[in-house]
């Protein structure tokens, strides 16, 4: 007997969730093909939840889905080996319901939201691998997997199968992931009694706190570290470019950088006694703008990291999945509705409705930002060591005139870039991020 | 042909952690899954449907959310799957639980007549083994635990004969058919399901049954109120205090490294060198 549904969804990650909830919604039959055991078993994400994405489909989602605490302050430190300077915001306004952004454990969340997906009316099934798209000329029909009688048509196809696709690798949609635009994040959560994360993070119950870093932290690598708060663990993480692992002249490896991590001066009391609960690392596609593949096809659209669709400025990339699942699926609808043939032509309107959204707009605001960085090491290494400095130097009373010490700062910034070479770098700074 | 296999949902052992302060299993976060032993009753229960013809249901008591574990064995092709679920089960020890699983096994019965009940040798979650014999006795079946292998089965005559482990070997015995199969691990090696299947799972409706539907007569032996087990204390094994060295073993000989060995050994159990010296001399 041949199968057949008006969508399949692969992957049942915040994509393929947003997807396949948004389709079921509509009243659409869907199935949905996960390979892990069950959602969220392979999903790895840092993770922050920002609410906006998840509520414009569930808007009563703080209801039931498990959230561990809402942030209220915001930390940016910039490392030097043994010091940091950082700007923080805090804000009572965080601190209203609705709440803007919440830590989450994704086991957690995952689980609950496949359940939504379930009770959609969407048919999920775990521990199936789709190994092909099948294919009526060119037009994506259906997908086969890897079980006997494998093969399980559909009016189209959602791909949401994370930053490694290997299906529309094969199916020729992109080419392979390049180690440049793709970085490589290790994170471990470890468990603290809650009134301890309260009294470090100086936060009330339910209150959350995420630390950004960027500096020595990556050993010279192009990268970003990160701490949560979450109800009774902190996740910790670090991650850079693939390309740079690769070329690492420490050959510094992603676990000993964060157990390096782990050992700074600044960070080590904030976890200190903290038990290990769970260890994972995965890619993040991080190529930007640039890196985003033709999305829609005949019979088939792209969604979440499986597309690259990740702001690695701003470090969100669950709630671009979500968006960009919820929108592929829209236009499905819609075009269904309109009976449209399900051809590249029709569904073009997918990356279309991406472009006049936050996605693509976000996304190309920083197109430059991946290939100066990836050039321009010395915002990981020489400019946060520099900034540190200055701060010791400018807050060490030693009888020092504080002129003399100015002097010496300036001096400290010219002699490591020298004056051409700092306008250069104030540029290329103002060009990754305009 | 109709078979029963009861299985339970557990929480997957291998990921299990238990809360540094207060002791107690952290089941949040940990995947649910149906206790492996159960899949080996499952397997042996099809492989017979499929020798023999009719059907398996399987069967199961547990919070809604076991509804999952129920579609797991559809999913290798059980034909029906009903979950007891009913507040007034919470909290039910072995006994209560088998009472409970005997009721709705003869509830079962009354639709179709049960000729085999399975279960898996015992739960990893609880490590009882106590609630296949207790459903045996209730519902008055021959009881054969820890079963390897099911050498004959005629349906006609009603007679079974099995391979079970036993202390010290091998026994096979011959009973009567109607009977309670408690399946040993790794005795069979559990099928992949197909596509076809896998979409009938999560499509299928599972039959929920609450306390009355499961046929309970006495309310006074389900849940807390018909479970005399206490758990008094739980505690994890005392951490050894003593802790692992690590001998550097690159630069120097084997020899070394084996003198250095025996160094330490003797350092730290004086005493030691001169019973064995004594010994020798002896």
């Amino acid at each position: 007997m041949k199968e057949k549904f008006d969508a399949i969804v692969v992957g049942a990650g915040p994509a393929g969730n947003a997807a396949a909830y948004t389709l079921a919604k509509a009243g659409l039959s869907v199935l949905q093909i996960e390979r892990g055991e069950y959602p969220g078993s392979k999903n790895v994400q840092g993770a922050i939840l920002y609410s906006d994405a998840l509520e414009k489909m569930i808007p009563d989602f703080r209801e039931d889905a498990p959230l561990e605490r809402h942030v209220i302050e915001q930390r940016q430190w910039v490392l030097s080996k043994d010091s940091y300077v950082g700007a923080h915001y805090r804000s009572d306004a965080f601190n209203h319901e609705p709440y803007n952004r919440y830590t989450i454990i994704r086991a957690q969340f995952d689980k609950w939201f496949s359940s939504k997906v379930r009770e959609a009316g969407a048919l999920v099934i775990c521990e199936t691998t789709v190994d092909h798209l099948i294919m009526d000329g060119e037009q994506v029909v259906g997908v086969q997997c890897d079980r006997e009688h494998g093969d399980v048509y559909a009016d189209v196809v959602i791909l949401a199968d994370g930053v490694n696709s290997v299906l529309a690798r094969k199916a020729g949609f992109h080419g392979e992931i390049e180690a440049a635009n793709v970085a490589l994040a290790v994170k471990e959560i470890l468990f603290m009694p809650e009134e301890t994360i309260q009294e470090r993070f100086n936060i009330g119950e339910e209150e959350g706190v995420v630390i950004e870093m960027i500096g020595s932290i990556t050993d010279g690598m192009m990268g970003t570290g990160f701490l949560y708060t979450n109800k009774e663990s902190l996740t910790i993480g670090v991650g850079c470019m693939l390309s740079d692992f690769k070329t690492s002249p420490n050959r510094t490896s992603p676990y000993a950088m964060l157990e390096q991590m782990k050992r700074h001066p600044s960070i080590a009391p904030l976890i200190a006694g903290g038990e290990m609960k769970e260890y994972c690392a995965h890619l993040i596609p991080e190529g930007g703008y640039r890196a985003v593949p033709k999305v829609a096809g005949n019979g088939w659209m792209i969604a979440g990291d499986s597309g690259g669709f990740v702001n690695a400025v701003h470090r969100e990339g669950s709630n671009l999945a979500m968006t960009t699942g919820r929108v592929a699926a829209e236009t499905y609808i819609e075009a269904r509705a309109a009976g449209k043939p399900m051809t590249e032509a029709t569904l073009r309107a997918y990356p279309e409705k991406l472009k006049n959204s936050f996605v693509m707009k976000d996304l190309h605001k920083y197109r430059d930002m991946p290939q100066i960085f990836h050039h321009n090491k010395q915002f990981f290494t020489t400019y946060p060591d520099l900034v540190n400095d200055a701060a010791r130097t400018m807050l060490t009373v030693d009888g020092v005139d504080k002129k003399t010490k100015e002097k010496a700062v300036m001096s400290s910034f010219r002699k490591a870039r020298g004056l051409p070479g700092m306008f250069g770098d104030a540029f290329k700074f103002w060009r990754a991020v305009r | 042909m109709h078979i029963v296999v009861c299985i339970k949902q557990v929480p997957d052992s291998a990921q299990i952690r238990v809360h540094p302060v207060t002791n107690t299993i952290m089941r949040q976060g940990v995947p649910a899954i149906v206790n492996p032993y159960d899949l080996f009753a499952l397997e042996e229960a099809l492989r017979l449907k499929d020798r023999f013809g009719g059907r398996v249901t399987v069967l199961c008591m547990g919070p809604p959310q076991a509804e999952d574990s129920l579609r797991k064995c559809v999913s290798f092709g059980a034909d029906d799957a009903i979950l007891v679920t009913d507040r007034a089960f919470a909290g039910a020890d072995t006994l209560a639980t088998s009472y409970a699983l005997a009721s709705a096994i003869r509830q079962i019965g009354r639709e179709q007549a049960v000729d085999l009940v399975f279960t898996g040798k015992q739960t990893v979650d609880g490590d009882t083994a106590q609630v296949g014999p207790g459903i045996a006795k209730r519902l008055g079946l021959q009881l054969l635990t820890y079963v390897s292998r099911i050498v004959e089965l005629d349906m006609d005559a009603k007679k079974i004969v099995i391979e079970r482990r036993a202390e010290g070997g091998v026994q096979v015995l011959r009973t009567a058919v109607p009977c309670l199969i408690t399946m040993l691990e790794n005795t069979n090696e559990l099928r992949f399901a197909s596509m076809p299947s896998m979409i009938n799972a999560a499509r299928v409706p599972i039959r929920r049954w609450n306390k009355d539907d499961a046929g309970i007569e006495d309310i006074e032996k389900i849940g807390l109120k018909g479970s005399p087990t206490v758990v008094s204390k739980v505690f994890g094994p005392t951490p050894r205090t003593e802790k692992a060295e690590m001998l550097a073993v690159e630069e120097s000989s084997l020899r070394d490294v084996s003198l250095n060995l025996i160094q330490r050994l003797f350092t730290r159990h004086p005493g030691l060198e001169q019973q064995l010296l004594e010994r020798s001399d002896a």
